[in-house]
């Protein structure tokens, strides 16, 4: 596939894209609306076993393969936090198992969101890139 | 020390220094004091004169350092006793803070009094500290614990609990104001049916002691416990009230130097009240600086800061009740600066993000307090709480970020 995207491509295109941010709003509305077009996720998933489960808000992630590839879709009842779960699969969505068992993910500190979305114990981003990992680990 | 002056809630603020911060580059509005108070520069003056001039372990040296070192540890005790009204010095335990002085009481009384199928009756409106540890001695003792039921508003069903105390309820524990919501509960009725029926009280007063005056022999409240950090002290310093003759009956709850008389590999005998309770060397330095904390308090007098922040109070649930589909939780009469809140459609960690980004300290989610919010059938709220120090300008700015924040996320 010519036009297949690495997970470090997709990375610099976020970079690139939140580089024109210039306030925290467009960040955050960004996020917000991100986490608006994220598809419902089928209510047979949002079930304890795909559930991580924070101080705050819960997050689900359902993943599968297809082809060789990972695939991903989640959801969370928070809207801020379900913009993350859109912009990990943005990432990471159809990619080898093996690149996203390695990916470093430095975007994240690069992009510049506050250090609480991404503690664990806020369920941010952390443990929804834990089990995302470990979901492509099994099915790789 | 009560002034008849006008409120100078500017020279208050110039007292701590943490407020003039910034935060992600506006003015810090600080709205989460129920969490924990801030500090004013006499507590962390306190801490640093300790450590810079009289460092010392308390009560056995016999050097001026030391000697100074147990006079301002025990001069703590002192202003703690009068602070809450006990009779004696002896009667005020230094602990770690709230959840640990309810454990002590839980593990020493309830290990020593408790037997199988006795009751222990709390509050829907508990903290998982008055919860869980209760769960435990109960589970160890063949104990059951059983819950007062509230209505929507959070008010206590006052007839259920008459109702629930019988010949095997040992001991009530119960939040005197709660944490989540703000609601005062009507402790001096819940003391005096639990003593018509023979049962022991510890009131939680990790909420009331720096809001309401707190005089525990009037209360007649057996046990009272609450959090230095909550009273503008520093954390990891917590007092255990009880009345001297229960203490007296209940065993240490920790075992090592200073709780004891005299250690032989037979036999030891353990020291008096209140050192029966202070194995180890205790945490010195907060101690001597929750006394400051206290003389913060009465420099204004509670009086003084609870009309203020039932000024604040008033203020703020006024313009929330004007933002669309936003709902108070215990919109009642009678409580303290607090204010618990959810909005349609909008998930309170969102809000809690939004309003961070804005200066806005608050606390969002369950507080803690699980089952509460289970009964209420939400799964958290948005909390501001005010204390001696917060403005009307302040609570504006949390309306301006709310509204902004909304418009943001709908």
């Amino acid at each position: 596939m010519s036009d297949h995207k690495t997970i470090k491509n997709i990375e610099q295109e976020l970079i690139d894209d939140f580089s024109l941010f210039e306030t925290w709003e467009e960040k955050y509305e960004y996020l917000i609306d991100l986490g608006k077009k994220l598809p419902p996720l089928d209510p047979a998933f949002k079930t304890e076993a795909y559930k991580i489960k924070g101080c705050q808000s819960s997050v689900w992630i359902h993943s599968f393969a297809k082809d060789g590839l990972v695939y991903f879709e989640g959801d969370s009842d928070a809207i801020i936090v379900r913009g993350l779960v859109g912009l990990m699969i943005t990432v990471l969505n159809g990619q080898p198992a093996k690149e996203i068992v390695n990916a470093p993910l430095d975007f994240i500190n690069t992009i510049g969101l506050s250090s609480h979305l991404a503690q664990t114990r806020s369920n941010g981003l952390r443990a929804m890139i834990k089990q995302m990992k470990l979901d492509a680990g099994v099915l790789g | 020390m009560q002034r008849e002056t006008t409120y100078d809630v500017s020279a208050i603020r110039k007292q701590f220094p943490i407020l003039s911060r910034k935060v992600k580059g506006k003015n810090l509005v600080y709205l989460d004091n129920a969490a924990t108070s801030q500090k004013p520069s006499s507590v962390i003056d306190a801490l640093v004169h300790y450590y810079s001039h009289y460092n010392a372990n308390i009560h056995r040296g016999l050097h001026t350092l030391a000697d100074e070192a147990t006079a301002a540890y025990e001069a703590s005790r002192v202003a703690v006793k009068t602070f809450i009204g006990a009779s004696s010095p002896d009667e005020i335990i230094f602990t770690k803070g709230t959840t640990e002085s309810i454990n002590l009481v839980a593990k020493s009384w309830g290990g020593t009094f408790l037997e199988k199928d006795d009751e222990i009756i709390i509050s829907s409106l508990e903290h998982h500290a008055n919860i869980v540890p209760w769960q435990m001695i109960a589970a160890e003792k063949g104990a059951k614990l059983r819950v007062i039921p509230m209505d929507d508003n959070g008010l206590l069903d006052m007839d259920a609990y008459s109702k629930m105390l019988n010949a095997k309820t040992k001991f009530v524990s119960i939040v005197h104001v709660s944490n989540a919501l703000g609601i005062i509960n009507p402790v001096e009725e819940i003391i005096r049916l639990a003593h018509m029926n023979n049962a022991l009280v510890l009131l939680d007063g990790a909420q009331s002691s720096v809001h309401l005056d707190i005089d525990v022999q009037t209360l007649d409240c057996d046990f009272y416990v609450f959090s230095g950090h909550k009273i503008y002290g520093p954390t990891g310093v917590g007092v255990l009230y009880g009345k001297r003759h229960l203490l007296e009956k209940m065993p240490p709850y920790q075992g090592g130097g200073e709780m004891i008389k005299e250690v032989s590999f037979e036999k030891t005998t353990y020291n008096e009240l209140p050192f029966k309770f202070e194995a180890g060397t205790p945490n010195i330095a907060d101690v001597i600086a929750l006394k400051a904390g206290i003389d913060f308090i009465d420099s204004i007098g509670k009086p003084s800061i609870r009309k203020h922040e039932e000024m604040l109070l008033e203020h703020a649930s006024m313009h929330l009740r004007k933002i669309p589909g936003l709902k108070i939780i215990g919109d009642v009469e009678n409580k303290v600066s607090v204010v618990s809140f959810v909005i349609d459609g909008v998930h309170p960690q969102d809000l809690a993000i939004l309003l961070d980004n804005q200066g806005i300290a608050v606390r969002t989610g369950h507080h803690c307090a699980q089952p509460l919010m289970q009964r209420l059938g939400i799964v958290g709220t948005t909390r501001a709480s005010f204390a001696a120090y917060n403005t009307i300008e302040e609570i504006d700015a949390l309306v301006l970020a709310l509204n902004k924040s909304l418009k943001m996320l709908l």
